[in-house]
């Protein structure tokens, strides 16, 4: 593998990331599957980098899911998104941060609809107009969450309590990056580092201690792909996309698998459990799982916070291998036991100090 | 006095239309940026369809353009064409000053650079070569993986640069297939033991002999021809090149395992084509190359009097077409000067 070619690929694809004073809209499913991710976010956008991030409460689904499964048609979707826009352009923000990876890919991809046709971008105004009384602006910039850790993944080592790092052999994590379809496959240029050897979650690891792997199925579908789960009858076919994966990463021996995506960490994760209750089968080393991590998760893990203030316990290949090679201290007993006075305290040091 | 005539590009088609015209009488200037003239064929060992060494080429490029009216200016490009009434008024990046009565443009074309097409990973795999490096290594004698091991299984990645609306390149370089056929075989005559598979979209066997070497490796070398394009590219633990193709006439996605993955680069309007069109304002096509004035009676013509066109700077074309493009040019020149001569 020679490491000077996919620089000169990731020098190729940079884009523009807002620095500050971002409209943050969550996932419709997030939430669900791995819940502290979003609340890690906020905190280490506003408590640690200090960043104005802006919520709004009105806020709904993108429509993607149902766009991506077929159910929802595209001139729905361009008015949901509008509407998302407007929300955006009343609370006077104009970087536009989704959580979501195939949100990130609907807007792109919406936006990029109506610089084409501009009648297509009218008859969508005319359409919110009717339905809400609303008017937006197309956001200066989008960028999605995962590109603004990327952005700030400096300032973050800088601020490190852990590295990706095995605490006991000193070598480097090794690290499955797995990006979500949604991401830059559908528009390469929209992405950090492209469609074909992203950099987005590759240099977050690089830049806090780990090291990438580069396996033969990397591009390969997590197993989500939408239909592919969604219609029931898929979901063998589901599963097997999963196995492929973890088939061709084993013989690299990863450490961990670092995700951008909403399905993704679901996947790899859950279909972990079913793959070893139906074959028998695990990936990792010593016979465990391949511990699965969105990266507000890992950057959270990086800076400190508390595993089970992360949602770690919600996973349901156990992450504890990983906390351990990392030398983070954890209290094993807290796993299942929400103690409101211990959970989300962050450590003084990490504040910026402009906020004291 | 004769007439003048610069020639720009020393490869197969300005080395020939030199030559000719200093059999028609003309004084020639022959500019080339590099230090030695030959271009592409330098790079080749053995040629298509007849396996002729591609030394005999120069040798006989050489032969005819080596000549007291040739003035060869290697090392030499324009940086300055302007037109005067009468004549063409040329400057050299050496700040000599041409005057010509006819302008041939020969610039030639770009072999693709394979790392565009990323999915492949040329330049970041290991064993993923181009057709070019593999033709080095025929001419070394050894085709070796990166390791140094002798690959035994080895695929060959047809239209890689052309036929690509994703890389903007819609037309079909038209050598790349026959190039192939030929670089199977002698991978087989080099490593018999050897299993190689191409993996095309389809077989334009267009010229002379093409089809019947087509055959050839089939039924002598056993080279399988699997009708489907490569999605993507990957490496093993053990630097291996994992494909992903999908066989259009089995009906079936096909996974592969290869020690060796070579990529068939096609041709594409080089850049000092590009350089000279912009300098001079001569009028390219959609797909860049230099667009003559009438595809069937103009295919030496350019938008500018006096300024002609040869070879593969109007499009992908072989030798034998080159040379032929090439004496064409000549004859629109004779014509076009033809009080000039002495």
């Amino acid at each position: 593998m020679k490491q000077e070619g996919k620089k000169a690929i990731w020098s190729e694809y940079q884009k523009e990331i807002a620095n500050d004073k971002y409209f943050y809209v969550r996932s419709c499913i997030r939430q669900n599957f791995f819940p502290g991710s979003e609340v890690a976010f906020l905190r280490i956008m506003r408590e640690v980098l200090w960043k104005d991030v802006y919520e709004h409460p009105c806020h709904t689904t993108c429509s993607g899911i149902g766009y991506h499964g077929d159910v929802v048609p595209v001139d729905t979707a361009m008015t949901v998104v509008a509407r998302q826009f407007a929300l955006m352009t009343e609370a006077g923000y104009k970087n536009y941060v989704p959580s979501c990876i195939t949100s990130f890919g609907l807007y792109t991809e919406i936006i990029e609809i109506w610089h084409h046709f501009p009648d297509v971008e009218e008859r969508t105004r005319l359409q919110l107009k009717k339905a809400t009384g609303r008017e937006f602006e197309v956001p200066e910039n989008l960028a999605h969450a995962s590109d603004v850790i990327y952005k700030f993944r400096k300032e973050i080592a800088a601020k490190a309590k852990y590295k990706l790092v095995n605490k006991n052999t000193g070598e480097p994590l090794k690290v499955v990056d797995h990006i979500g379809c949604h991401y830059a496959k559908m528009f390469p240029s929209k992405g950090v580092g492209g469609a074909e050897y992203p950099y987005v979650l590759a240099g977050m690891v690089e830049e806090w201690g780990g090291e990438v792997i580069d396996y033969p199925e990397r591009r390969h579908c997590c197993g989500f792909g939408f239909r592919q789960y969604l219609v029931q009858a898929n979901r063998g076919f589901s599963v097997a996309c999963s196995k492929e994966k973890f088939e061709s990463m084993k013989p690299f021996k990863p450490d961990m698998i670092i995700t951008n995506c909403p399905g993704c960490p679901m996947f790899l994760d859950r279909w972990q459990y079913v793959i070893n209750e139906m074959e028998g089968k695990r990936y990792g080393k010593n016979n465990e799982g391949i511990p699965v991590f969105t990266y507000e998760e890992v950057a959270g893990l990086v800076l400190g916070f508390d595993p089970w203030d992360l949602g770690l316990q919600m996973h349901q290949t156990d992450c504890e291998p990983v906390l351990q090679k990392m030398g983070i201290e954890y209290d094993p007993d807290d796993k299942y036991r929400l103690d409101i006075r211990k959970s989300n305290q962050i450590s003084p040091d990490l504040v910026n100090v402009r906020t004291r | 006095m004769s007439k003048h005539v610069v020639v720009i590009g020393g490869g197969v088609a300005g080395l020939e239309a030199a030559g000719w015209l200093a059999k028609a009488g003309f004084d020639v200037s022959l500019v080339e940026k590099e230090e030695t003239t030959g271009g592409h064929i330098n790079n080749w060992f053995k040629l298509f369809p007849d396996r002729r060494v591609s030394g005999e080429v120069k040798k006989y490029l050489d032969g005819i353009s080596i000549n007291d009216r040739v003035k060869l200016l290697t090392g030499t490009t324009l940086t300055e064409f302007s037109r005067n009434s009468d004549h063409f008024r040329l400057i050299t990046n050496h700040g000599k000053e041409l005057k010509a009565d006819a302008v041939i443009v020969a610039t030639g074309f770009d072999l693709f650079n394979s790392a565009r097409k990323e999915e492949y990973g040329y330049g970041i795999y290991d064993n993923v070569i181009s057709s070019a490096d593999l033709e080095k290594m025929f001419r070394n004698g050894l085709i070796t993986m990166a390791d140094g091991n002798v690959p035994k299984k080895i695929g060959m990645v047809h239209c890689v640069g052309s036929r690509d609306e994703k890389v903007g390149n819609l037309f079909c370089s038209k050598l790349c297939c026959v190039t192939a056929v030929k670089q199977a075989i002698e991978i087989k005559e080099n490593i018999p033991e050897s299993k190689v598979f191409c993996f095309y979209m389809d077989m334009r066997m267009g010229g002379a002999h093409y089809e019947e070497l087509y055959r050839e490796a089939q039924e002598k070398w056993g080279v399988s021809f699997i009708r489907g394009k490569v999605s993507e590219a990957g490496e093993t633990i053990n630097h291996r090149i994992v494909v992903k193709v999908e066989d259009t006439l089995a009906g079936r996605p096909l996974k592969m395992e290869l020690d060796l993955l070579v990529l068939m680069a096609g041709m594409e309007m080089s850049k000092d084509g590009r350089r000279v069109a912009e300098l001079a304002g001569l009028r390219t096509g959609d797909n860049r190359y230099f667009a003559p004035e009438d595809h069937h009676f103009g295919a030496n013509v350019s938008n500018i009097e006096g300024v002609f066109y040869a070879g593969t700077c109007t499009a992908p074309m072989n030798i034998t077409e080159t040379i032929s493009h090439s004496r064409a040019a000549v004859a629109e020149v004779t014509e076009y000067l033809k009080s000039g001569l002495d």
